[in-house]
């Protein structure tokens, strides 16, 4: 079995094993402030540095190419308050073109 | 079947399942097959997670950084699941369902209809849920497929569209000083660790900052 298939199986049965724990719990066991405070802030981590890693890396290096320009797009499109698919697909036609271009 | 409920929960999972068809296509990207990039809609059905094992292990990450990133972000569902299990109040296969629709929209939603009482909440969570499940899983399958159609991903910008998602993602959460310095801080440890640890390390290292940020949070407020 190939690591991309462990990475499926092993997310599949945590995500559901989290979420069927919390339908068994007493829920006073996870109410303390700063257990809901740091559950709130984890995705903020790991979701900026996913941006981070997915728009400046390729491979272990850090690189500037089209990526950015679309995340540029993106940032503007998230300012303007649009919708989830416009920020995508904006990010997404501006690192087309430029990539076009080069 | 209350109408105004329905009405609600399809306006929520239309165009929330429909970003399923950017999971698909990045999925793809990514090396997972289409059963493959069908199989995590169907099972771990949780957007943030799922781009995050996709997005780690495409970088070139291994199988524990990718599944540790991703279990990392499914957490709040077990907060969602303590929140909502008062309110539904099922057992055996109908736990197991509800579980596997604990996710944002669906607690969103629920929680947004409490001041019409927990029959309404029960409602928007179930319908919220199952519209989000079907549609989610729709539209992975075509996004997968068109992913697969299309060849190189730079050519279509989907190298883009991946950073856009997680953006799109985290933007929504940077309510406050805490928030936005924890953002930065993270994609600063992120780059700066790139060179020198295993892909994926960098990502899942910055759960340690979100603890930091958590514990000292007054600090900054």
């Amino acid at each position: 079995m190939d690591a991309l298939w462990i990475g499926l199986i092993a997310t599949s049965v945590i995500a559901f094993l989290l979420k069927y724990v919390g339908h068994s719990v007493p829920e006073k066991w996870l109410s303390h402030p700063r257990v809901l405070k740091i559950n709130g802030l984890i995705p903020i981590a790991l979701l900026s540095a996913l941006v981070a890693v997915q728009t400046f890396t390729n491979g272990k290096s850090l690189v500037i190419d089209q990526r950015l320009a679309g995340l540029a797009v993106a940032v503007i499109a998230l300012i303007l308050r649009a919708p989830f698919a416009v920020v995508v697909l904006s990010a997404a036609a501006t690192s087309a073109a430029l990539y076009h271009l080069q | 079947m209350n109408r105004a409920t329905l009405a609600q929960s399809l306006s929520v999972s239309l165009p929330v399942g429909a970003y399923g068809i950017a999971f698909g296509a990045a999925s793809v990207a990514a090396g997972f097959t289409v059963l493959q990039s069908c199989l995590i809609s169907l099972l771990t059905f949780s957007g943030a997670s799922q781009f995050a094992l996709v997005g780690v292990m495409g970088s070139g990450g291994t199988a524990l950084s990718a599944t540790a990133t991703a279990s990392l972000l499914g957490t709040r569902n077990l907060l969602y699941g303590l929140q909502m299990a008062p309110v539904l109040r099922t057992r055996r296969l109908k736990k197991v369902i509800a579980a596997q629709l604990t996710i944002d929209e669906s607690t969103g939603v629920a929680i947004s209809l409490e001041k019409n009482g927990r029959e309404s909440m029960r409602q928007g969570f179930w319908y919220t849920g199952i519209g989000v499940y079907i549609f989610w899983n729709l539209f992975t399958l075509l996004g997968a497929l068109g992913a697969q159609a299309m060849g190189d991903p730079a050519a279509f910008g989907l190298d883009a569209a991946v950073p856009a998602a997680f953006l799109g993602l985290v933007w929504p959460r940077l309510t406050g000083k805490t928030e936005r310095l924890l953002a930065i801080s993270a994609v600063a440890f992120a780059l700066i660790a790139t060179p020198y640890v295993p892909a994926g390390v960098p990502i899942i290292s910055t759960a340690v900052l979100a603890v930091l940020f958590g514990i000292r949070g007054r600090v900054w407020k």
